[in-house]
């Protein structure tokens, strides 16, 4: 039973490693794009061949055959054998995208979609057939090393032609790559190679490629790599019982020339055991190799460090958390329970004069308990770069699609906020980018006719605001179509036709359900869905949306979110006996009604003459169903509110404290209660209610049937 | 309700009645709930008011961190209101639901026992003539001459959340 838990541990540490792989692949292949240089493809294929590695100690053979396949392609790309193309790097995206998808599966314990998979390894076998690699040559300082003592000569020929050793019968080429520590784990690969000469004749050549100069060389690591030539009909299980022990972390690719095995075996040929070699020399040999390898010559490809750009997995159920930030904690901690002994001692025997000393420390508890909060906080806190690393992907693909050239600039990819606040806004982002992509910025053409740079620009921005996270995207195109909005609005009847609406709200119908102004339906958007959905999501964050466009030269939408989902910063209403919070997001003031500045419109709604703007009245009592003090609004508070570009009187009883408040919600055991966005534990143990003051301003809407309220 | 396969699931869901029920007094009659549905039973205090809420519901109250909404049974079986006495109580249960489990409180005016009911004491409940609607009941069972009228805890509390959502609509 421990033994599956612990391979469950294992697992999930494989499957981090793998899908942070994929994360390094994708962006150095989008890098490679930009500039072919050699280190990154190496990082590329360092990448895919320790997954490679990992999926078959795991066993899954699925992953490791597939990914064995994009490794060669991406080991000729490496050698210089092969050039890096758009749609070589295209296919390697895909195949990117297939291998997450196969590890996904693997891990949710799913079927692999296989037809996919084998349409893309199909594509790989193809491309790697049209240009056959050809082995390390001149470029690498190849010195290879034939087992026997002999000539030190550079391998040759093509390694799809059918080796002269084998001399046109049956017979291997194996590839084989051992781990750099396979030495460690007191496996011999002497002891490999003479197993397989007892199945047929065998020549292997040491490619010492990777051998560092003597100075850096680890006298216990294993540098070498061999190309085994296995002549006689053997079939392929017998060797790779061979290398059972070592394939795990080695990479063995198996290629068969000559005459069908199952023929060879028909015909009863007996493997030949003439060994080929004497393998006692051939460390000589390799030493001597060592010494004549040109210094610089042997590219080293560090491949157990230097793991590049750490991004993390993100995944449920872990958080990768910096040591400093656990430090900090534990210190708190240390300091709490020190406050703590310190009180109970004076609770022992406590007499007037000690009690200003227990005042002081239940001072510096509170502080150090508000202090320990707030590091726990600070736990949940990762960079913004989780969601910001998905767009050069998604931007690449779909200008591709469109037609458009995009630059995609991102800053302040270091923010942090929750853990919770990031993964629900991740969708929103990907929505307002794809609008900009789509609707936002014009093709090539429309650009330079209208004077523009022909490459438009879309910008992603994260960065603090008074507690806040203000995340931007910009985008350089053709900026919203006022009248267009105005009029698809009016047709579908969601403004009069009479109706004088700011810029401000104008902008905001595109958050309308359903809502598009785009005259064709595209596979990227125009379906109207999106921005609804962004809307919500934000404010169920708790967050507000703005939106800014100038026609002809671009939009920004601007989200504001609150650092953490857990927290909220609250003012605290009364409500006849009833207290509810009101997010200070939300708020913008907070004044004394007069009487004499309320209107009564047609139709039931009150506005207020709030210096030079109308805003509608919110009785909170008449929305949640209370009795207040008074319902004079002279008796009142107006708390001023904004919500979808507006703003709104929210009438209270009274106004009590400003604090910070633990957010629960009412879905666990209760259900999801319109207005209301949670609730929380005052000091006194009593429940709160949090207003949810968009949902509550969609109701009070709901309540006037008219869609006046909108023209209002 | 009146067709032959009602009735005969039934008896087969009272055949799986079996084992330890606390009972509660609700009015003249004593109602039963599975005993490993029960958290825990603390005294009235009041709840905070939810807006739109069924008037059963009380409000939410906070148990050591959890909010925890609170049903009155006697409003939500449509018995007579009393004022809450010394004995009233409230049993927390806890519910299965399509969106996983709930802990909610029931306002009754006293808890009284825990019987073992066996399968033979359990009976399917008669279409009519009770003061509970029959879809919260699971059975009636016998047990020392009195009459235990076995609460179905699942359907009531989910039934009682999701009709107030009608309210929130209207």
């Amino acid at each position: 039973m421990s033994l599956d838990l612990e391979m469950e541990e294992i697992h999930k540490i494989f499957f981090e490693e793998s899908f942070e792989g994929l994360d390094v692949m994708e962006s150095s292949l989008l890098n490679l794009d930009v500039n072919a240089d050699r280190e990154t493809i190496a990082t590329i294929f360092r990448a895919a061949h320790s997954i490679k590695g990992g999926a078959a100690t795991f066993g899954f053979m699925e992953v490791s055959n597939f990914t064995h396949g994009v490794e060669t392609l991406l080991d000729e790309m490496r050698n210089g054998t092969r050039p890096v193309t758009p749609e070589a790097i295209q296919l390697l995206l895909q195949s990117v995208d297939g291998l997450r998808e196969m590890v996904k599966a693997v891990q949710a314990k799913q079927a692999i979609d296989a037809k996919r998979i084998a349409l893309l390894a199909d594509e790989i076998a193809q491309l790697l057939a049209r240009h056959p690699g050809q082995l390390a040559e001149a470029a690498t300082a190849a010195v290879v090393v034939a087992a026997a003592p002999g000539p030190v000569s550079s391998a040759s020929g093509p390694a799809d032609a059918a080796p002269e050793f084998l001399a046109g019968g049956p017979g291997w080429v194996i590839e084989f790559q051992p781990h750099r520590d396979m030495l460690k784990t007191n496996n011999e690969p002497l002891r490999m190679f003479a197993e397989l000469e007892r199945l047929g004749a065998l020549r292997s050549t040491a490619i010492v490629a990777e051998v560092p100069s003597l100075g850096s060389l680890q006298p216990d690591a294993c540098y070498l790599r061999w190309r085994l030539e296995l002549a006689g009909a053997v079939e392929r299980h017998a060797i790779e019982e061979v290398f059972d022990w070592v394939d795990a972390n080695s990479t063995i690719s198996y290629q068969l020339f000559g005459g069908g095995v199952a023929d060879a075996v028909a015909a009863g040929v007996p493997p030949g055991a003439e060994p080929a070699a004497d393998s006692e020399l051939a460390p000589l040999a390799v030493i001597a190799a060592v010494a004549d390898t040109p210094l610089v010559a042997a590219p080293v490809a560090a491949s157990v460090a230097a793991a590049p750009a750490h991004k993390g997995a993100v995944d449920a159920g872990s958080i990768r958390v910096s040591t400093t930030k656990v430090d900090h904690l534990i210190n708190l901690v240390g300091e709490l329970v020190i406050t703590q002994s310190m009180l109970s001692r004076f609770a022992d025997g406590c007499s007037p004069d000690e009690l200003e000393k227990l005042r002081e420390g239940l001072t510096q508890l509170t502080r150090n308990t508000r202090e320990l909060q707030e590091s726990v906080m600070q736990i949940r806190m990762l960079p913004i770069s989780f969601a910001f690393n998905r767009f050069p992907r998604l931007v690449h693909d779909l200008s591709r699609k469109l037609g458009k050239k995009v630059e995609l600039k991102l800053s302040g990819e270091g923010t942090e906020l929750d853990k919770t606040v990031l993964e629900k806004i991740a969708d929103p982002l990907v929505h307002l980018v794809r609008n900009a992509l789509d609707h936002g910025l014009e093709t090539p053409e429309v650009r330079l006719a209208a004077s523009k740079p022909e490459t438009g620009t879309i910008e992603l921005a994260a960065f603090h605001e008074g507690g806040n996270i203000i995340i931007e995207v910009k985008d350089d195109g053709g900026g919203l179509n006022r009248s267009k909005i105005l009029q698809r609005a009016r047709e579908r009847g969601l403004v009069a036709a009479d109706a004088e609406l700011s810029d401000e709200q104008i902008h905001h119908l595109i958050f309308a359900a359903g809502f598009s102004t785009a005259d064709m339906v595209s596979d990227v958007s125009g379906r109207g869905v999106g921005m609804d959905v962004v809307r919500r999501n934000i404010q169920d964050l708790g967050g507000v949306v703005q939106i800014s466009s100038v026609e002809g030269r671009g939009s920004t939408i601007r989200i504001r979110l609150p650092l953490t989902l857990a927290i909220l910063d609250g003012q605290l209403v009364r409500v006849g006996a009833d207290t509810y919070v009101i997010s200070l997001v939300a708020i913008v003031e907070t004044i004394q009604a007069q009487k004499d500045r309320l209107n009564a419109v047609p139709g039931g709604a009150e506005l207020f003459r709030l210096r030079d703007e109308y805003i509608p009245v919110v009785r909170l009592y008449d929305m949640f169903g209370v009795e207040p003090d008074s319902r004079a609004v002279e008796d009142g508070l107006l708390v001023v509110v904004e919500a979808e570009g507006r703003r709104f009187g929210v009438l209270v009883d009274d106004l009590l404290a400003q604090q910070q408040v633990v957010i629960k919600t009412l879905e666990t055991n209760y259900r999801q209660v319109t207005g209301v966005a949670g609730a929380t534990i005052l000091g006194d143990g009593t429940v709160a209610l949090i207003v949810d003051v968009p949902g509550l301003v969609q109701v009070f809407n709901a309540s006037f049937t008219g869609r006046d309220t909108l023209a209002a | 309700m009146s067709t032959g396969t009602t009735k005969g699931d039934k008896r087969l869901e009272a055949a799986e009645d079996a084992g330890q029920y606390l009972t509660f007094q609700l009015g003249r009659e004593e109602y039963a709930v599975d005993i490993l549905r029960v958290q825990e039973i603390k005294g009235w205090e009041r709840a905070t008011r939810i807006p739109h809420a069924p008037d059963y519901v009380l409000g939410v109250i906070n148990l050591r961190g959890a909010i925890v909404p609170i049903i009155e049974l006697r409003k939500r079986f449509a018995l007579e209101s009393t004022d809450f006495g010394p004995t009233t109580v409230v049993i927390v249960v806890k519910v299965t639901s399509p969106h996983g489990e709930r802990t909610v409180g029931m306002v009754v005016d006293a808890v009284c026992e825990v019987y073992n009911v066996a399968h033979a004491d359990v009976k399917a409940p008669p279409e009519v003539g009770s003061s509970v609607d029959t879809a919260f009941v699971k059975g009636l069972a016998t047990v020392e001459n009195k009459m235990l009228i076995l609460l179905d805890v699942d359907r009531l509390i989910n039934a009682s959340i999701l009709d107030g959502i009608g309210a929130v609509a209207a």
